[in-house]
């Protein structure tokens, strides 16, 4: 039942719809678990300094306790100046930004307007609003537009907070630590990537959820430099020496060969990333 | 029989509202998934003239504070101001609502809007979806026909007009303060100092309020607005 509202005003109303609760109430049944949303744990982190927006996330995307993906990308384009990243389900982060960007160039061709980030911010909290918490999209989305510099934070239940610098996911604690201590407004350019790859790096070594590397978007009036894998702070280092011991390190006191019967059926070689 | 089983399970599973169904796992904390509350201080009062109004700037998920310079302050048309505490995303959505509706409305009208218009927008959307929002409204402002006017929109949807209101969960601290130093007719700036200590008595007693208070005052020349900062809170005497 939907009663008259607002165009605006849109909640479901009597009962809410959970996602999958038919299918997990009969797995349990059987004892199993349904499989649960991945997530992206995730640190991500904006600031506004002197020419524009910096926008930085890790690349870590986590299956309950397990890596799914090492190199994930969690900030996604809306618009050509206006970048969004994603933290929470990364499913529901990917395709709402996916959505926005579609509404935003919609939106372009209607008005003949570049878009506001206000805009964007509006419509992304009206939608969320909409699924009443249910779309589990946490997201920073910042951008360059005719009015200046804009960057916002919106939470999976709808609501937004303007802020000069925010952090979200599961290392916002880490990275807005980093915030508080060195966040001046109107930063170079330089010392502003700097504080935002510090950041995300406190939630990639402080955070499980987080890990990986580092990807920089810097969006100013001139254009966007998006930085993947701006920082590599977790690469393996490289060994220093060797830290095999010499043959003979080891007395032999006695030797007994046993050759086996073997025949080579099949050879294959696969190589490993170790990367 | 595999059908009926399907039938029951959808009948059993009527989860409460606001519960989430997929667990969580360890390495997401709690308070990623907890619904953004502005806790909250808020604070209206009426003078001759025109009317008052503060608010704490904390904004939490569970225990963690998201935003602690929230302007909870929210304009509704040019002399008429909300105070919002509750879920942030239902006053958000539900100011943005009223906001259109009454900009629409005093166009129509040709002449700026009434408070008690405002507020009975408030009030119909808050009424009307009682059941899924939690929403603690106090709508302020000034208008040519009855001068300064609060209206206090409770949870749960109710209307009603008063001389000073207090709300959100640092607004038990202060009943008492209000009761006792609340008096009619006081100027603008008796009010603005009431409603400062006020809220920093709530700030200091409630761990969901705290940051910075704002206030704004609100009459036919227009609207005021200041910023107290932590060092510069009025003092209590406890310590």
């Amino acid at each position: 039942y939907l009663h008259w509202s607002s165009p605006y005003m849109y909640v479901s109303c009597s009962y809410i719809i959970s996602r999958n609760a038919v299918l997990e109430s009969s797995l349990s049944e059987f004892g199993y678990k349904a499989p649960s949303a991945r997530k992206t744990g995730t640190t991500i982190a904006g600031i506004v300094f002197k020419d524009g927006v910096i926008l930085g996330a890790d690349t870590r995307a986590t299956d309950d306790m397990v890596v799914a993906d090492k190199n994930c990308m969690k900030i996604h384009y809306i618009a050509p100046k206006i970048y969004c990243c994603g933290a929470g389900v990364a499913a529901d982060a990917e395709i709402t930004t996916q959505i926005m960007a579609s509404n935003v160039e919609l939106h372009m061709l209607n008005t003949g307007r570049p878009p506001l980030v206000t805009m964007v911010t509006r419509q992304l909290k009206q939608m969320l609003f909409r699924y009443q918490g249910q779309i589990g999209a946490s997201l920073i989305v910042g951008g360059v537009d005719v009015t200046g510099a804009h960057l916002y934070s919106v939470y999976p239940h709808g609501s937004y907070d303007k802020l000069p610098f925010v952090t979200m996911g599961s290392g916002a604690a880490a990275a807005v630590s980093v915030f508080e201590d060195r966040f001046k407004p109107n930063m170079e350019l330089e010392k502003a990537k700097q504080l935002v790859r510090d950041a995300i790096t406190a939630g990639i070594f402080c955070d499980l959820g987080s890990g990986s590397n580092v990807d920089l978007c810097v969006i100013t009036e001139a254009g966007v430099e998006y930085l993947r894998g701006y920082d590599k702070p977790t690469m393996k280092g490289k060994r220093e020496g060797q830290y095999r011991y010499k043959p003979g390190t080891t007395a032999v006191l006695t030797k007994t060969v046993t050759p086996l019967s073997l025949d080579v059926v099949d050879e294959s070689v696969q190589i490993m990333n170790t990367e | 029989n595999h059908e009926s089983q399907y039938k029951m399970a959808a009948a059993t599973m009527m989860p409460l509202f606001g519960q989430q169904m997929s667990s969580q796992s360890e390495l997401v904390p709690d308070w990623t998934s907890q619904e953004v509350s502005t806790g909250t201080t808020i604070m209206a009062v009426e003078y001759d003239g025109g009317v008052v109004i503060g608010a704490d700037s904390r904004t939490t998920t569970g225990a963690y504070i998201a935003n602690r310079v929230t302007d909870k302050l929210t304009p509704i048309h040019d002399r008429i101001f909300c105070c919002r505490s509750g879920s942030a995303a239902d006053t958000q959505a539900i100011a943005d609502v009223v906001t259109y509706q009454l900009g629409f409305h005093s166009i129509e009208l040709d002449e700026p809007p009434l408070v008690e218009t405002a507020a009975n927008l408030f009030r119909a959307s808050c009424y009307r979806y009682r059941e899924e929002l939690t929403a603690g409204i106090l709508v302020a402002g000034w208008d040519r026909r009855k001068g300064g006017q609060v209206y206090c929109v409770p949870i749960g949807g109710m209307l009603v007009r008063q001389p000073v209101s207090v709300g959100g969960s640092g607004s038990s601290y202060i009943y008492g303060f209000m009761d006792s130093n609340y008096k009619p007719n006081m100027t603008k700036d008796q009010c603005l100092e009431l409603t400062a200590a006020a809220v920093a008595l709530a700030m200091e007693r409630d761990g969901s309020s705290g940051g910075v208070v704002r206030l704004a005052s609100i009459s036919e020349d227009g609207v005021e607005r200041r910023v107290i900062l932590g060092n510069q809170l009025p003092k209590c005497s406890t310590h």
